[in-house]
């Protein structure tokens, strides 16, 4: 099994279309979606992560071309500067996904980075300045 | 049965105290009950850790040749107090840098400087007879300093309200980032562990109390600012203290930035997380009842921050073990709350200030003077003035 993140970018005419559905049915991927901001007439864009057989997701992203939906990598990731850490909280107020969490025993921040959505809104909230964007190739 | 301060503080140096941290004293009275705790344990320590915006430090940089009365200070392009003699000066932790704005402030410059870094100081003066320099350039470093000393104005609130936002907008605030429509409630206390929570009539925390302040041996130097001893009864055996804090002073020298730590809250500004531990003298049984206090018993009020006045509205009264817990129910629906303040860090300091007591490296100071018990709040009359 092998799993990738995607950004996917829908033109206007096909934000209405169940391209969704092809993918699971057709493919049999386990699908994630993290962030999505599609509305009928407008561009869309979908990040997403995939799951899947490497066969499957070769054929999954092929079909997305073919479809018409242009994708990229998501190449981005929350890291955590564990010395500049003070295991406060502040950012668990807004982890949507329950990513950053704490211990309730020892109040030690955790980060789970398969739950991360990149929302980034912990950035914003981190007061110590210890949360950080990584971009990777 | 009662002990007193002196005969505390003999046990401490010929070794045979017993301290405990305000966390483990609530299994030990549940074990052995008021009245034996009370005989066995004569010292339990409390602390915090948290973003505490009235921090600030005084400086004194020596004098330069020529010598300048130092009129306009910039330390890192923050500005600091010139409206002392001529080469002290006064850095507040939420100045904000000239330069980098809310990403760096005075609190940033406190922090470089008990790093050990060193720091750029410009000054200008209109120049005097007496101190002819008009202006000057350099760097300065911790260790150069005559006097450096924290004087924090109000810290250690005894206890201070939830937050929530029923706004539909996004709020950055001091208390964090608060979500839309009662997205989250955030908190900051270390309850159970809190100093002024412990000893809430403040019967053995008072002006020249030695603390620890962010590493060093720090004192009470006065009531906090804004002072007052609110008392409201939750039923019949609880009640919710609050509105008591403290004014600390203490050696930056001797400071470590484990313990005193910059912040900087989105689109508000910076503030400073300060680490504060406060030991308390189990003087009596009384005193032992206030210190086997726990969160189920410890109340706060949720408020609403989008509400812009100065009483914003009260939408429930919460536990401390109910804020802890992860979420709470607010208008029939579940709320996950988070903290603001390091209680991880509060325990390293609780823990921290056991072990100075027990190795005889930390004396209780009893208080020259009480707090008050008798301040009032008082707004700030808006007059229109032409």
């Amino acid at each position: 099994m092998k799993k990738i993140k995607l950004i996917l970018y829908f033109p206007p005419e096909k934000t209405d279309k169940p391209f969704t559905y092809y993918l699971v049915k057709d493919y049999d991927v386990i699908f994630n979606i993290l962030q999505a901001e599609v509305q009928p007439g407008k561009r869309g864009r979908l990040t997403i992560g995939l799951e899947g057989t490497e066969e499957n997701i070769q054929r999954a992203l092929e079909f997305t071309k073919e479809y018409g939906i242009e994708y990229r990598p998501f190449n981005k990731n929350i890291v955590r500067n564990q010395g500049e850490c003070v295991d406060c909280g502040a950012c668990t107020a807004v982890c949507p996904s329950g990513a950053l969490y704490m211990d309730t025993e020892t109040w030690k921040l955790n980060f789970d980075e398969k739950k991360c959505l990149v929302c980034e809104l912990c950035i914003r909230a981190c007061p110590a300045k210890a949360i950080d964007i990584n971009m990777f190739e | 049965m009662g002990k007193t301060f002196e005969e505390i503080n003999e046990k401490i140096r010929n070794g045979t105290v017993v301290v405990a941290t305000a966390e483990e004293i609530i299994d030990i009275v549940e074990e052995m009950g008021i009245k034996e705790a009370a005989r066995k344990v004569d010292v339990v320590t409390t602390a915090t850790f948290g973003p505490m915006c009235s921090s600030g430090a005084f400086l004194n940089f020596g004098h330069s040749d020529p010598p300048i009365r130092m009129c306009k200070i910039w330390l890192n392009d923050v500005p600091a107090y010139g409206g002392l003699a001529a080469v002290d000066t006064y850095i507040g932790a939420t100045e904000l840098s000239e330069t980098k704005g809310m990403e760096y402030g005075g609190a940033h410059v406190i922090q470089d400087l008990v790093d050990g870094k060193k720091v750029r100081l410009v000054a200008k003066s209109y120049g005097t007879d007496c101190y002819p320099r008009l202006e000057i350039d350099t760097y300065i470093t911790l260790e150069d300093l005559n006097q450096a000393y924290l004087f924090n104005p109000r810290n250690v609130y005894q206890n201070y309200s939830a937050a929530t936002n029923t706004s539909n907008k996004i709020m950055d605030t001091y208390m964090g980032t608060l979500l839309p429509q009662c997205g989250n409630v955030t908190y900051s206390t270390s309850g159970e562990l809190s100093p002024l929570l412990n000893d809430p009539e403040l019967r053995t925390i008072g002006i020249g109390t030695r603390i620890f302040l962010a590493g060093a041996q720090g004192y009470i130097a006065w009531e906090g600012t804004q002072f007052v001893l609110n008392r409201e009864k939750i039923d019949e055996d609880t009640t919710m203290y609050s509105g008591a804090t403290l004014a600390v002073i203490g050696n930056l020298k001797e400071m470590n930035s484990r313990y005193l730590r910059a912040a900087s809250f989105n689109r508000y500004g910076t503030s400073m997380f300060v680490g504060i531990g406060i030991p308390i003298p189990v003087l009596d049984e009384e005193m032992m009842e206030f210190l086997a206090v726990s969160n189920k018993d410890l109340y706060t009020n949720v408020v609403d921050y989008s509400v812009p006045s100065r009483s914003r509205p009260i939408l429930r009264k919460v536990s401390y073990q109910e804020l802890r817990s992860g979420s709470i129910e607010l208008n029939g629906k579940k709320v996950q709350t988070a903290p603001l303040s390091s209680l991880r860090r509060a325990r390293e300091i609780a823990n921290l200030l056991k072990e100075s007591i027990q190795n005889g490296q930390f004396l209780l100071q009893q208080p020259v003077q009480p707090l008050p018990k008798d301040r009032t709040f008082n707004p700030l009359k808006d007059m229109v003035v032409k």
